[in-house]
């Protein structure tokens, strides 16, 4: 019966969606403001409309109700019951529910607090996101119905995958989703701005918080992702390069070119038909990551189980959108007419360069993940395109980047005096390099990469703190004055900093033992020895292990004890491996068990891996630096427009 | 006309993905770079005690049939028919290579499915397997008369795949 | 059933253990990272717990204990498998459009991006009027853009 109720809702939000995509335009072009008005009420009711569904699928899995195919096909008594409720969108059909329900919450949410809005862009943004509600409703009533019974309800269920039952996993498509959906509300922007023609400073300025807003939850997501693959998958990495983790990794880079081609839309009124640009193809980037998700057009880790119809159907909507709306931009950008002008050594012109190695970056970053398939599509050949690649290009268009970066943010707006920038870095960014030179030399040196990798990340973190430094007067006094975007900014480029010698000092300086223990042995991982203590079979709720315990010294002392399982689980039958780890700030001790050896030893794969926090640290500075921006008060969601924007009223708005 | 530049691209992309989507490939699916080439050289016991190597692929007058399977496989179990009906058809050669089996194991699995090979080789390390580009059983090699090899079927011989795929290439060595 | 599988599957496996020489193993353990996992898909062999990732393992160790130099070992595993095996595609032909494409998008964006600015190049703004003048005389006290 809930079943019923949750399609129902479904239904009934698609006809709602339906006349909130085609009324409001055919009220604009009327002028009439009443039927304007009702899009914020129809988005408000397709969002209530869809929490009755997610709730109504959630509870069928919260109760095993198997007469739901989904449910029989991934859910289980005897699952935990929080993995019970995140196994709701640990599937095709429910994470798509999910992605709708975020969609609608977000329309809900610029229905709600776009009250500064003029109401005809507010208008058409409503009505473009119930354009995409549509397409996704259709999508899931048509090909991929939740609610669908089976005519005989199996007595248990087939359960959920088990290396999906994990807090970080569960977590971290909700986190993306509103990522990928809140980059939505751009594209809606940009759509609406394209129809009416109208693309003004203000637009930039009203568009930023959103994708902020996506950037904070994309960024979370992205950095979620990363800390499964690293703690569930047991391989020591945490990045893998795969299609699907790029699919997730472009529209981050595309919404970080966004953000900062935004800035000088807002100041100087140029940039525009990029800026607009960059917003279509930012959400167009979330589409195609869905779409390669769902169609098994190239083969993942993380891909759903596949089925060519739903792929198709994707790419037509896809096709659809985001076609239409780069032949919409193609119609419209020449209208837009280029505006404020200014030098290319400039702040602005740092952004321009900044957005020029994003693009070409995101650019070389979607060839590499699509070269395997247009080299088969021409002659048949089969090439793989792995991590060599994705490094070197993030070699080549990083290492500028993070440079510019350096200078970037002292350089005034208009024309600027890179000397002048270059004499306050000097101190910091030299510093910076001795400690770099210091700590390479200190380590034995290695590889050239790893020098510069020191360098560029000492060197921001240096500059980032050398930039709040006033030209006269107290520093302090001009910490408490800067503004909270500013800090932003700081927060989210030193994040950067952070990130990038986590990177290098990871990937260099980690040490790996592959080998054989039996219980009682031990073996010299870089300064530390890992000794195998015991090893025992174990029984966990839903499945069945061996556990080790593994204790690591360091001269004679114990520094941490590690309890790596080999986890076999019974439904699905599927075997994972819960590497043991010490998440310190120095270095992770981190330690995984194998097979049993003829003779009675483990096999062990035993890491110490420097500063592996730094990519935590990293993203969590990022984060922060997104939420204390999105807190100003200048770029707050809800803040009253200010009355210095009059000129950004179009024609007949009605507020 | 550089506006349209992103359009274009986007619709190359999209056509891209709908080709290959239409196309019956399957992305797991790796082509097997032997084809055209002569048996590889090696030498293997075999599953009576014995040992064999590329000689019996070579040369035996009639084309071969090489089948990589496994006790464990479950594929294997389920392509066991055809392989069974492939034999009947007399004009093959049909040897077995047991992949990282136990002997025992093998036997068990042939007595109670049924042998179709004149000889089972074993590859207890898979070391043969990779010379011969395998990635996993099932896989099968057709090896014309001359002993090289013409077709590589990966994963089990079932369903349409049998008509779509092997006998055509059957056919091309005159075995309607 | 599952437990015996996989035991049965551990027994047969053979050994897949590091190489004695420590400087051939870390050798052999850098090539491996550029060989592709035939069957788990976007891993390198070191990362895969896959069956014939193993047997791999053991084929680069043979080899590089052999003395073998990494391309012949390349060379070995693309006569067997293809390009495919390589996670890093070799530089030709077929892949100079992808090895050139960092460099040339940045170019390319680049030079679009100049012959913009050739067309409109950035003029100097008209002279400030009287009323800006007064204006500007009023703000001169307050605090720059940044």
């Amino acid at each position: 019966m809930i079943g019923e109720l949750g399609h129902a809702a479904l239904i009934l939000t698609l006809m709602l969606a339906l006349m909130g995509a085609t009324v409001p335009h055919w009220a604009i072009a009327r002028g009439d403001a009443r039927w304007m008005a009702q899009g914020r009420a129809l988005a408000v009711a397709q969002f209530l409309l869809v929490v009755t569904a997610f709730a109504a699928l959630t509870e069928a899995f919260i109760v095993s109700d198997f007469s739901l195919r989904v449910v029989a096909a991934n859910s289980h008594t005897l699952k935990p019951l929080l993995y019970k409720i995140t196994g709701v969108w640990g599937n095709h059909e429910g994470s798509l529910l999910l992605w709708v329900l975020i969609l609608t919450l977000f329309s809900a949410l610029v229905a709600v607090f776009g009250a500064n809005l003029p109401t005809r862009l507010r208008t058409r943004v409503l009505a473009v996101q119930s354009a995409l509600v549509v397409g996704f409703l259709l999508f899931i009533l048509l090909t991929s119905n939740p609610f669908e019974r089976l005519a005989v309800a199996p007595l248990e269920g087939n359960g959920l995958n088990p290396l999906l039952q994990d807090i970080g996993l569960a977590l971290h498509p909700p986190m993306l989703y509103l990522g990928y959906v809140g980059l939505s509300i751009a594209f809606s922007f940009a759509v609406a701005a394209l129809i009416d023609g109208d693309v003004t400073p203000a637009w930039a300025r009203w568009v930023r918080p959103w994708t902020l807003l996506a950037w904070l939850f994309l960024t979370g997501g992205i950095a979620l992702g990363a800390g499964w693959a690293y703690y569930e998958l047991g391989w020591g990495g945490w990045w893998f390069w795969d299609p699907v983790e790029n699919a997730s990794f472009m529209p981050w880079l595309a919404a970080t070119a966004l953000l900062h081609s935004a800035i000088v839309m807002e100041k100087r009124d140029a940039l525009k038909s990029w800026t607009v640009l960059l917003a279509l193809v930012a959400f167009a980037f979330s589409l195609l990551g869905t779409f390669l998700v769902r169609s098994g057009v190239l083969t993942s880790v993380h891909a759903f189980a596949t089925d060519p119809e739903r792929g198709l159907f994707i790419l037509a909507f896809l096709a659809l959108v985001i076609g239409g709306s780069l032949i919409l931009y193609g119609m419209r950008a020449e209208a837009l007419a280029p505006g404020g002008l200014f030098q290319t050594v400039s702040r602005e012109g740092a952004l321009v360069l900044n957005n020029i190695l994003l693009a070409s970056y995101v650019g070389a970053v979607l060839l590499g993940t699509l070269y395997p398939l247009i080299l088969e599509a021409v002659n048949g050949d089969q090439i793989s395109v792995g991590p060599p690649f994705f490094n070197f290009a993030t070699t080549l268009l990083m290492m500028p980047l993070l440079v510019a970066l350096m200078a970037g943010p002292l350089l005034s707006w208009k024309r600027a005096k890179l000397g002048r920038a270059l004499a306050v870095l000097a101190p910091f960014v030299v510093t910076a390099l001795l400690i770099a030179g210091l700590l390479f030399w200190a380590r034995a040196g290695g590889a050239v990469m790893t020098l510069v990798g020191l360098a560029l990340g000492f060197g921001l973190l240096a500059a980032v703190i050398g930039e709040t430094r006033p030209a006269q007067g107290r520093w302090l006094k001009a910490l408490a004055r800067r503004r909270r975007a500013q800090w932003g900014m700081t927060l989210a480029h030193g994040g950067l900093a952070v990130l990038v010698l986590g990177i290098t000092i990871s990937e260099a300086w980690t040490t790996e033992v592959l080998t054989t223990l039996s219980e009682g042995e031990g073996v010299a991982v870089g300064p530390y020895r890992f000794e195998l203590v015991e090893i025992a079979p174990k029984a966990g709720k839903n499945y069945s292990a061996v556990a080790a315990h593994i204790r690591v010294m360091e001269e004679g002392a114990v520094v941490a004890d590690l309890w790596p399982e080999d986890r076999s689980y019974a439904n699905p039958v599927t075997q994972t491996s819960e590497a043991g780890i010490a998440a310190r700030a120095q270095s992770d001790l981190y330690a995984v068990i194998g097979e049993q050896v003829a003779d009675g030893r483990w096999s062990v794969r035993l890491y110490n891996k420097p500063f592996v926090a730094g990519l935590w640290w990293g993203a969590a500075l990022m984060v922060l630096g997104g939420l204390v921006s999105l807190s100003d008060r200048r770029l707050r969601v809800a803040a009253p427009a200010r009355p210095k924007k009059p000129a950004a009223q179009p024609q007949g708005a009605v507020s | 006309m550089t506006r349209f530049v992103p359009a274009v691209a986007f619709v190359a992309m999209v056509a891209l993905f709908a080709v290959m989507m239409l196309s019956d490939r399957n992305p797991k699916e790796i082509n097997s770079v032997l084809i055209g080439r002569t048996v590889p050289d090696f030498a293997l016991p075999t599953l009576d005690g014995g040992t064999a190597g590329d000689a019996v692929l070579k040369a035996r007058g009639k084309p071969v049939l090489v089948n990589f399977f496994a006790s464990w496989c479950v594929p294997c179990r389920a392509e066991h028919q055809t392989l069974m009906d492939l034999a009947a058809r007399g004009d093959l050669v049909m040897v077995g290579i047991a992949y990282k089996d136990r002997p025992g194991d093998t036997r068990a699995f042939l007595d109670e499915l049924g042998n179709p090979f004149e000889v089972v080789l074993r590859d207890e390390t898979g070391d043969v397997a990779i010379e011969f580009g395998v990635s996993g059983a099932p896989e099968t090699f057709l090896i014309d008369r001359d002993g090289t090899i013409r077709y590589r079927h990966w994963g089990p011989m079932v369903g349409d795949t049998i008509a779509q795929r092997l006998a055509p290439e059957l056919e091309a060595l005159g075995l309607p | 059933m599952t437990v015996f599988l996989v035991a049965l599957l551990a027994l047969i496996q053979s050994a897949d253990g590091p190489l004695d020489d420590s400087a051939a193993e870390l050798r052999a353990r850098a090539l491996m990272r550029e060989i592709r996992c035939l069957v788990c898909q976007n891993q390198s062999i070191v990362d895969s717990d896959a069956l014939v990732a193993s047997d791999l393992r053991r084929f680069v160790r043979t080899r590089v204990a052999a003395g073998d130099s990494d391309a012949a070992i390349k060379d070995a595993l693309v006569a067997r498998y293809g390009d495919w095996v390589l996670l890093s595609p070799p530089l030709d032909g077929r892949t100079l459009l992808l090895w050139g494409s960092p460099f040339g998008f940045a170019l390319i964006a680049l030079g679009f991006w100049v012959v913009r600015r050739r067309r409109a190049p950035p003029a100097e703004p008209a002279p400030l009027s009287a009323a800006e003048r007064a204006r500007l005389e009023a703000l001169t006290s307050g605090q720059d853009e940044r």
